[in-house]
């Protein structure tokens, strides 16, 4: 019985039985395939973390933001400057108490490289409803290589606790089809196929 | 030589009774630690789970009970009330129960175990004190630079410090059963998979006292800063053990409960001791899992901490479950139980609380907590639902649906074998189980379903009336936010009904007398199954066969439906 001592005292010596074996060796394939996925990824997928990440002081990326926004603002949003950064270069995106800021305006099928860090406490970047959702630290400054592949308008929620206000804390990017204006408009369509190769 | 001896102390001689059920021998010190520890758990699980249902309540966008200030003080106080002091309690009150009462030996230390027992009191007191003037409002993860008072972080030192003291007594306890002779060979499976527990323990209270002493010296100004990154990394080796803990302790209870019920024999020691092994050696390594969304760690850190350590605590988990109901199935079928794949589970004795409520949580435990756990542990599919709605989905999938509902039932066979009172209400206690873990299972599914939909964990509105800028989520996460509260509701009524069956028969049950007939008895073979020795000789078990495959077949499908849904997300790398 469970409640009671082995009945052989030498119970490790016993033969496993059939099906326990089967059920053993099926699981740890299973687990060995799981292990295995996870690094296939990395050369199938196009969704795969990056792990470029610098220390960084919260009031010195404060001021690389400001700049950014700055030199690239077209317009406003509730009072919260609307940037449309040219496609490739680098974008930068602020977690704060208790806002995303700024607004991004991005290409569809064009590729960014996104920093994302906080000046206060620790934020959740969670896109919506693309439902992309990674932590924000203060003094660490996270870099990926982001490619929307649809057009619209996206919410960016927090969606880690960070205080009294944390559900007012959002944001937003719109990415535009378009093969208007942008200088890069011949390469939007290659874009789009190729993704982020 | 002679101060050899000034060290030794005196042996105490203990008071014992014998039990007319199982035939145990029960020290009578033991005895009372397990009720206190039993009944201080259910306290806290009644305010725990008072303040959880609070939570949901506000939760359901049609409700929305509570003002923003009080939402996120209640489920500061949720968390730690039910996942660490009712949780932790009990399992105190599960050790003491599988060394002094399963060996028939006495505890070693009771006074110690008093103080252990009053160290923990106060702690959880403290918390709640802490929690409830509203100045510690940092959740039950409490990441910096988020700073509760020093109160909040010394009571959970406490709380951990008696917790550890009683780890200890435990430990102490098989060491005297031992040198007693109070039994013979190895520890019996539950005592064993008790120890596994105690030792996770260990690690987990040492990785939080490794972090929390730094962050209490903090939070008073004596230490600058801590780096955020670095505290997760080792708070998480805390957090994530603790929960193995009780993986540990509900697995154990569901071989306990098992052969006390239908007489269950494991179908072989070397497996299930084996796979209680696993969580001990792999699953400590596994808490990287926390940290899949985080900057800065490397993927193949990552992989590495999440996969093959993960994979194979998961495994042990997997083992587990073919190796219960197999041994239920066994059981059944030498019963009398023969008739095609499934006579031995219809004629389960179903119409017993305890018998009920394990089989739920081995279920719901292994179909909603441990998939999704694997899911959300996969290095690239973390970052679908980190810090979603979800998170909390799993682990009411593991920590309610597995572990209180098996805490639960076990109360059932505690009440008249320790408490030696009957069952009050027993039509009621008969209900209990379903309705509990009808809910829990809901809770679990709908805030899988609502995080799969974007909705974030730990938020008052999910409507953002107050943001300037806004946002709107779908309809179906409003309606799974809904069907998430009417579930609450459920697991709240079957809450309310555990703490009056079990408030009711702790202090007015009436007395067990010798001779005394339960309404819900024991397997008739009770008082062999605590005195005969033996595994499980070989056994065709179709059933079990069938439920494993089922199993199986569900875990790989919805693990590729995960992988669907990120090939369909943006492109980052």
């Amino acid at each position: 019985m469970a409640v009671t001592p082995p009945e052989r005292r030498i119970w490790w010596n016993e033969p496993i039985e059939k099906v326990e074996l089967i059920w053993i060796v099926i699981a740890f394939f299973w687990g060995l395939f799981m292990f295995g996925f996870m690094i296939a990824w990395h050369f199938i997928g196009q969704q795969n973390l990056s792990t470029e990440t610098y220390r960084v002081d919260p009031s010195n990326y404060e001021r690389k933001v400001e700049a950014f926004a700055k030199e690239y603002q077209v317009r406003d949003l509730e009072g919260v400057p609307v940037v449309r950064p040219p496609a490739g270069k680098d974008v930068y995106l602020l977690g704060r108490l208790w806002q995303w800021w700024p607004v991004l305006e991005l290409q569809k099928g064009q590729s960014y490289r996104i920093h994302l860090s906080s000046i206060d406490w620790q934020h959740g970047f969670s896109l919506q409803p693309t439902n992309i959702n990674i932590q924000v630290h203060p003094g660490y400054e996270h870099i990926l290589t982001l490619t929307p592949t649809e057009s619209g308008e996206f919410g960016i929620i927090c969606n880690e606790f960070c205080g009294i206000g944390h559900h007012t804390m959002t944001g937003k990017i719109f990415v535009r089809a378009g093969t208007a204006e942008a200088p890069s408009s011949t390469r939007v369509a290659e874009g789009t196929e190729e993704g982020g190769r | 030589m002679a101060d050899i001896t000034v060290g030794v102390p005196e042996v105490r001689v203990a008071e014992f009774r014998t039990c007319q059920f199982t035939g145990l021998k029960v020290d009578v010190a033991a005895q009372a630690l397990i009720k206190a520890n039993a009944v201080a758990a259910v306290v806290f699980l009644a305010l725990g789970g008072l303040m959880g249902l609070l939570v949901a309540l506000t939760r359901w966008p049609a409700v929305h009970l509570l003002p923003a200030e009080w939402f996120y003080l209640v489920l500061t106080g949720h968390g730690a009330n039910v996942l660490l002091f009712w949780i932790i309690f009990f399992e105190v009150a599960v050790l003491y129960f599988a060394s002094a009462v399963l060996l028939n030996s006495r505890l070693a230390a009771p006074k110690l175990a008093w103080a252990a027992f009053g160290l923990m009191v106060v702690g959880a007191l403290m918390a709640n004190y802490a929690v409830l003037r509203g100045d510690s409002t940092v959740m039950f993860t409490s990441y910096p630079p988020m700073q509760a008072t020093p109160w909040f972080y010394l009571s959970l030192i406490l709380f951990a410090v008696g917790a550890l003291v009683a780890v200890g007594i435990f430990f102490a306890t098989l060491v005297v059963a031992k040198e007693e002779g109070t039994y013979q060979g190895s520890i019996p499976l539950v005592t064993f998979g008790a120890l596994t527990a105690a030792i996770i323990a260990v690690f987990t209270l040492a990785s939080g006292a490794i972090i929390l002493i730094p962050t209490l010296l903090w939070s008073a100004g004596l230490v600058s800063t801590i780096d955020p990154l670095l505290y997760k990394v080792v708070w998480w080796g805390m957090g994530h053990s603790s929960q193995q803990i009780n993986v540990s302790a509900h697995v154990s209870l569901w071989y306990l409960i098992a052969a006390l019920l239908v007489g269950a024999k494991p179908l072989s020691e070397k497996v299930s001791r084996t796979a209680f092994l696993m969580y001990i050696l792999f699953l400590q390594l596994a808490s990287a899992h926390h940290l899949l969304a985080e900057p800065g760690l490397d993927a193949s850190w990552k992989i590495v901490n999440t996969s093959y350590m993960m994979y194979l605590a998961v495994l042990g988990s997997m083992v587990h479950g073919l190796t219960v109901p197999g041994a239920i199935e066994a059981a059944q079928r030498r019963n009398g139980y023969t008739k095609g794949a499934f006579e031995w589970l219809r004629k389960a004795p179903w119409g017993h609380p305890a018998f009920a409520g394990m089989f739920l949580s081995l279920v719901m435990f292994g179909f909603i907590g441990g998939i999704s756990g694997v899911v959300l542990g996969t290095e690239q599919l973390n970052v679908l639902m980190h810090n979603t709605i979800y998170v909390p989905g799993h682990f009411h999938g593991t920590v309610v649906a597995g572990t209180t509902l098996a805490f639960m039932a076990a109360t059932y066979l505690v009440l008249p074998l320790v408490f030696q009172r009957e069952i009050m209400f027993p039509k009621l206690a008969q209900l209990q189980p379903y309705l509990f873990g009808v809910g829990a299972g809901g809770i679990s599914l709908f805030m899988m379903g609502a995080g799969t939909l974007g909705v974030p964990r730990r938020h008052w509105d999910i409507t953002f009336s107050d943001a300037t800028i806004g946002f709107q989520h779908s309809a179906g996460a409003f309606l799974m936010m809904g069907l998430n509260g009417i579930s609450a509701i459920l697991a709240a009524a079957g809450g309310i009904l555990f703490i009056v069956v079990v408030v009711g028969t702790a202090f007015f049950g009436e007395r067990i007398k010798p001779g005394h007939k339960l309404t819900f008895p024991l397997h008739s073979g009770g008082a062999a199954a605590a005195s005969h020795y033996g595994s499980e000789a070989t056994a065709k078990l179709p059933g079990t066969i069938i439920l494993v495959t089922i199993f199986f077949v569900s875990f790989v499908l919805y693990y590729f439906i995960n992988w669907k849904y990120l090939s369909e997300l943006w492109l980052f790398r």
